[in-house]
């Protein structure tokens, strides 16, 4: 399942997806987020599963924008070297930027 | 000082924003004869719902407004929809509790998110062919796609910004004094199409209200031109999904022609119609999942 986590507002979208198909629940993305945007949680939409998937945490949901920012383009970026997504090595990670 | 001011006005006949709460009882049916009677209950930011199942047939629902205490609205919703069914708490086989106030259903088996809630829930209201489900809900937007069996595929929410929410709505309805049930219908008595409201936030969009109210503008008007800017905003959020046929929308704003009648016309697609009350899908849902673990448990 394709989670999007954010918000889309005046000044543009500010989305992080996740694969939840894809991630195993490993956690490195968790780890290396800069911001601690990430936490892994129980994969509520699937009731039989048995890993624990990366999701986006209540905190930050509303402020990707700015806890985000300092990973955006603007700051050097490029979307393949973001610590999240490089960090996941099954791919499940995306961002709207 | 203080009787004074509370006797200035009757308030009651200036509450434009509040919409009708409603319960209802299958007749057709009775509990006392049920394998499993199961509940959701989808505590919203606006609204609370309650529903009963009895064997997975809708038995019984109650729709009213939030209260300041989760809980306690969580409670106040059960016990309406349990009105004259001799149902009590403790006839439940299992509860699942839904919506921003998930966590805080006193008598829930589980909380379950209301994402996968509406999906399932509109699954059942719209039947198996539903692939896009939007979700309009009293504070933020939600868009699901979903398989024949009302699991989820994708979802993308609006958790941050009022625009296109039925709070927004309500706000309208007070500043124009026109009752929150009509202004759909209102904002469709236009010969044309005014330009929307150019503003995202509902603060700001009442504000440009007010000024083309003060520029001579009637409310049938106002209000096109505030529905469109809703649709648009909506249209403009689900890009980033798609819109799979079969569309339905579930959620306050469904009840609202002058938004959805908008929106299909942007978007090219008729949702769905239903008999049934919108505002439910999210306990509906919740009350199916609670069958679900019931069973599962049973099996163990």
């Amino acid at each position: 399942m394709l989670a999007n986590y954010g918000y889309k507002d005046g000044s543009g979208d500010y989305f992080i997806t996740v694969d939840t198909d894809k991630c195993n629940g490993c956690g490195a993305c968790v780890e290396v987020c800069p911001a601690k945007v990430l936490e892994l949680v129980e994969d509520e939409f699937d009731i039989d599963a048995e890993t624990e998937v990366a999701a986006v945490t209540e905190e930050h949901k509303k402020k990707i924008k700015y806890s985000c920012g300092p990973c955006k383009p603007a700051s050097g970026y490029s979307i393949t070297d973001l610590p999240c997504v490089k960090a996941c090595e099954s791919g499940a990670i995306d961002h709207s930027w | 000082m203080a009787e004074d001011y509370r006797m200035v006005k009757d308030v009651k006949g200036a509450e434009y924003w509040r919409w009708t709460e409603s319960r209802w009882t299958d007749p057709d049916l009775d509990w006392r004869n049920a394998e499993v009677v199961s509940a959701g209950v989808d505590v919203g930011s606006v609204s609370t719902q309650a529903a009963v199942m009895v064997d997975g047939k809708l038995y019984a629902y109650s729709n009213m407004r939030t209260g300041s205490d989760s809980p306690e609205s969580a409670n106040k919703a059960i016990k309406w929809a349990f009105e004259d069914t001799g149902l009590t708490p403790g006839d439940l086989h299992a509860t699942v509790g839904t919506g921003y106030g998930r966590v805080n259903v006193p008598f829930a088996t589980k909380a379950i998110t209301e994402i996968a809630c509406h999906a399932r829930g509109a699954n059942f209201m719209y039947g198996p062919a539903v692939r896009t489900v939007l979700d309009m809900g009293g504070q933020d937007c939600k868009a699901i796609h979903c398989d024949e069996r009302g699991k989820v595929k994708a979802f993308l929410m609006n958790d941050k910004c009022a625009a296109g929410t039925g709070r927004g709505m309500e706000v309208f309805a007070d500043l124009l004094g026109v009752h929150i049930n009509d202004v759909g219908e209102m904002s469709l008595k236009v010969d044309e199409e005014p330009p929307p409201v150019s503003s995202t936030c509902v603060v700001f969009a009442k504000s440009e209200a007010s000024g083309l109210l003060r520029e001579g503008w009637p409310k049938e008007r106002v209000l096109a031109a505030y529905c469109s800017a809703m649709a648009h905003r909506i249209a403009d959020l689900l890009e980033r999904i798609g819109v799979e046929k079969e569309f339905a929308i579930t959620g306050g704003i469904a009840k609202n022609p002058g938004v959805v009648k908008r929106l299909a016309k942007e978007l090219g697609i008729d949702p769905l119609p239903t008999d049934m009350d919108t505002q439910i899908a999210g306990a509906i849902g919740a009350a199916l999942f609670a069958r679900a673990l019931y069973l599962k448990k049973m099996k163990k």
